[in-house]
């Protein structure tokens, strides 16, 4: 009836999976029973789970993002807190069987449920109002995109109080993986959850290519198009050319576990380094689309708060382009070793070193784009300043690895882990904080307190070097990755001072909580009525803060590649319009959230092997699938008169904004 | 100038709306058909790595029957045309007919479903599953990788059958079709792939 699933399952004999099991329930608990307290619950049904509308899913996306980033955080806390105490006779507190669930939960949870949902979000907000749109191509695909995510991050957690995660690494290599060598049920949540994620981030590739191709407003030629456009279009190609690759990998490695093929075992003519070339051909491109948007965040942000052009616009969307059609030629560099043999290795070695080119291009627009600017050191700007610095120097340490025989003495050790987190935390998470910062006041309509957004990233920053230096050092001196135990004391003072940079980084995410928190506090007092709180540069700023459902009640027209600069240069930026328009837009739907639903019970049920459950659940997925097909009533008009009352009230709050600013001599 | 903000008409007003939207969901299409290329691309290929590792069980010389794959490919090749003369009723809005031609191709992808699954059901009887070496296990999965989209296609199909006869050959109706006869089509192309690749180079 429950296939494997007994009792047994949850690890109630372990305290700190139970107590972090029990805390996440309670705070679920306690989550539930405030919406019931102030019935919050039709508003959370029809305003938030059922909308069509990419703001809002947006904004959801980046709370499931902040969500998964503290668990993959204490994940991070967990494991540095291991090997600052395993050392010589001491065992730690984690036994092996737990640390390598965790390193795994960790590194999947980092990529694929903080990194894509945190751009993904982004996106949702910031590419339509950028681009003079009021919608995505596909606003109901984009609802199962959201929900699809979500399950598929819900499968993890659920690892965690039933049953046990992959202890295989976030990559997941064969025969490792095999049922042979990994029999529980760890490495198919992991399947399952990247599986079902993978579908989604898909789903917003092809999404947004088509958003950015074809809605953009009348003007918006594809070199008019604001830099963070240009990285999301070139992260959707990316996205669409890369996952189809990755569900093939986990198909394979599904079917050698489930029914029993060859593809990647020891035996029987598989071929283990196949899934590994597969992984990588995925997972090169994936480092490329988590980065990519956030060198078009800093790209806004740099220009913003330097009160000048982006330096050499052009030459960014050539290097970007550049970056797109290398991130493709690279993925062996993750396997030197693999015995491909010198002239195999020295040309991806080469296309390794090539990527830096068009990124160290992109490095000297940033740079350039300050020279004689004005600038103002905002949150945002700060983020930007300790990104260029840093990313700098985990690029330095990324092409001594793309030398095969550095390789070979580096590979798998912590040079490696201190490489990719000093250009992940400094170049995705980063540009992600600084888009945060940035565009908060656009979602909500308030500006996020600067005093205790400079907190953290001072801490982030400090805890950065602290927990990531010692371990390029460790490298050097011959520390593997993923050590439970160890023998060598020499290593241990370096775990040390990395430990405490992580406990520094914590204080950093206590700073960012904080910073919430006071801000919310404060959104009367902090409200920005202009819709335009940093005196941008491209089309998001046009609208109102928060913007009406509908972003633009007439759909601008492009006249330069800072198409709000320009109006506001020609004193076109506020004129309100003598006439308005009917406006369609989607109807809310429960359908996305129940796909998301029937495809959480699919994986979990297949984790299980509870095939009447898996059976159900899937023409469940296809039944919403089909009753969507079906609808031809999708949309609602928004009459001519409504638009024009909510217009009015903005033009209203502008003049106040504007009465405010003479009042106060500005 | 007052100009620069003015609405554009022409794009938002009724008439083109409909238009627009219909090409923003045949390109959208065109890029699901080629991330799904991506996929089978992905297999073919290791389809190809693991061609030729037999682990001493039989090899496609002794499983394949091409005269009877042959079948099946024209059993499929034909549904495309018959796809394309429900395509080309459609353009003349004649719903009788386009029903007809659809049912027409519905039951040849049937067929080549139903020719299909005897073939791997007999090859899994006399031993030969997928679980027996690596080239199997890439044959099977290949060829049932473009079968289960087969399927999802006859479902798709049925759905877009009862959608005509009841709403008639609506424009939503028509998109839809449209866009059904792209994935068709494109199903018939990855055919002549895996009978190229694998029954004719397998044989060979």
């Amino acid at each position: 009836m429950f296939g494997k699933l007994t009792f047994q399952a949850i690890p109630y004999h372990n305290p700190i999976t139970m107590g972090a099991v029990v805390g996440a329930m309670l705070l679920g608990i306690i989550i539930l029973v405030l919406i019931t307290y102030f019935r919050k619950w039709p508003y959370l049904w029809n305003e938030w789970l059922t909308s069509l509308d990419p703001k809002r899913i947006g904004i959801m996306y980046i709370i499931l993002a902040l969500v998964m980033l503290l668990r993959g955080f204490s994940d991070a806390i967990m494991m540095r807190a291991q090997q600052a105490l395993a050392v010589g006779a001491s065992q730690g507190y984690l036994p092996p069987d737990h640390f390598n669930q965790i390193f795994g939960a960790h590194g999947s949870i980092m990529i694929v449920f903080m990194a894509m949902p945190f751009l993904t979000g982004l996106m949702n907000i910031v590419v339509p109002q950028q681009i003079g749109s009021r919608d995505v191509a596909f606003p109901f695909m984009n609802a199962v995109s959201l929900w699809l995510t979500a399950a598929g991050a819900l499968l993890v957690m659920t690892s965690l109080g039933i049953g046990e995660f992959s202890k295989a690494g976030w990559s997941g290599y064969a025969p490792l993986t095999e049922r042979q060598y990994s029999p529980g049920t760890g490495v198919d949540y992991w399947i399952w959850s990247f599986q079902i994620a993978g579908a989604a981030s898909l789903m917003s590739g092809i999404n947004f290519l088509v958003t950015i191709l074809k809605m953009r407003a009348p003007g918006m030629k594809l070199m008019r198009m604001p830099m963070f456009v240009w990285t999301t279009l070139v992260t959707n190609v990316l996205m669409i050319f890369a996952f189809p690759v990755l569900t093939v990998a986990l198909l394979l490695i599904t079917l050698d576990r489930y029914l029993g093929m060859h593809f990647f075992t020891n035996g029987l003519g598989g071929n283990m380094m196949m899934y590994t070339n597969l992984f990588w051909i995925w997972g090169h491109p994936e480092v490329y689309i988590v980065i990519l948007p956030a060198f078009g965040i800093f790209s806004e942000v740099v220009a913003t708060f330097s009160r000048k052009r982006l330096f050499g616009y052009t030459s960014l969307v050539y290097a970007t382009v550049a970056i797109m059609v290398l991130s493709f030629c690279v993925w062996l560099h993750h396997f030197f070793t693999m015995g491909a043999g010198p002239n195999v290795n020295i040309a991806f070695g080469i296309s390794t070193m090539l990527i830096a080119v068009p990124t160290g291009v992109k490095i000297f627009n940033w740079l350039f784009t300050m020279y004689r600017g004005r600038i103002r050191f905002t949150t945002p700007m700060y983020w930007t300043l300790a990104f260029i610095s840093t990313f700098a120097l985990g690029g330095m340490a990324g092409v001594l690895l793309s030398v095969p025989p550095a390789d070979f003495v580096l590979h798998n050790s912590l040079f490696l882990i201190a490489h990719f987190h000093n250009m992940l935390i400094p170049g995705t998470l980063f540009g992600f904080f600084a888009g945060y910062a940035y565009w908060f006041p656009k979602a909500f309509g308030f500006p996020l307190s600067e005093k205790w957004g400079k907190r953290a990233f001072w801490c982030w920053l400090i805890g950065f070097y602290l927990a990531f230096i010692p371990l390029y050092i460790l490298g050097f001196m011959g520390m593997p990755r993923r050590m439970q135990h160890y023998e060598n004391p020499a290593w241990h003072p370096y775990l040390i001072v990395a430990a405490v940079g992580t406990a520094v980084i914590s204080v950093g995410i206590l700073c960012l909580m904080m910073q919430l928190f006071v801000s919310i506090r404060e959104r009367h007092a902090r409200r920005d009525m202009t819709g335009d709180p940093w005196d941008g540069r491209t089309l998001e700023w046009a609208t109102a803060s928060p913007p009406a459902v509908y972003n633009f009640a007439v759909i601008p027209v492009v006249q330069d590649v800072d198409a709000f600069w320009d109006m506001k240069e020609r004193d076109v930026a506020y004129q309100q319009p003598t006439k308005y328009h009917d406006i369609r837009m989607p109807k809310s739907t429960a359908k996305g959230l129940l796909t998301g639903g029937f495809t959480f019970l699919f994986g979990f049920s297949m984790v299980w092997y509870i095939w009447w459950l898996a059976v159900l659940s899937a023409l469940g997925i296809v039944f919403m699938v089909i009753n969507r097909a079906c609808d031809d009533n999708t949309e609602y008009v928004i009459s001519a008169g409504e638009v024009e009352k909510i217009e009015n009230e903005r033009y209203r709050l502008l003049a106040s904004a504007a009465a405010n600013r003479a009042a106060e001599g500005v | 100038m007052a100009t620069d903000v003015s609405t554009i008409d022409t794009i938002y007003s009724e008439g083109t709306e409909h238009s627009k939207t219909i090409e923003i969901q045949a390109f959208g299409f065109w890029i699901y058909l080629m991330t799904d290329l991506v996929l089978f691309s992905a297999i073919f290929a290791s389809h190809a790595v693991l061609a030729h590792n037999y682990a001493a069980g039989p090899t496609g010389k002794d499983l394949f029957n091409l005269p009877y794959t042959f079948g099946e490919t024209m059993v499929l090749l034909f549904s495309s045309a018959t796809c394309g003369l429900a395509m080309l009723t459609l353009q003349k809005g004649r719903k009788a007919q386009v029903l007809l031609w659809l049912a027409i191709t519905f039951f040849l992808g049937l067929g080549f479903i139903a020719m299909e699954i005897k073939e791997f059901y007999q090859m899994i009887q006399n031993g030969h599953g997928p679980e027996k070496s690596a080239f199997l296990s890439a044959f099977f999965t290949l060829v049932g990788t473009h079968g289960v989209h087969v399927t999802f296609g006859l479902i798709w199909m049925a759905t877009m059958m009862g959608q005509a006869a009841i709403k008639g050959l609506t424009m939503p109706v028509r998109s839809r079709l449209v866009r059904f006869s792209m994935f068709w089509h494109f199903l018939d192309i990855i055919w002549i792939g895996i009978f190229t690749f694998v029954y004719l180079m397998g044989v060979m």
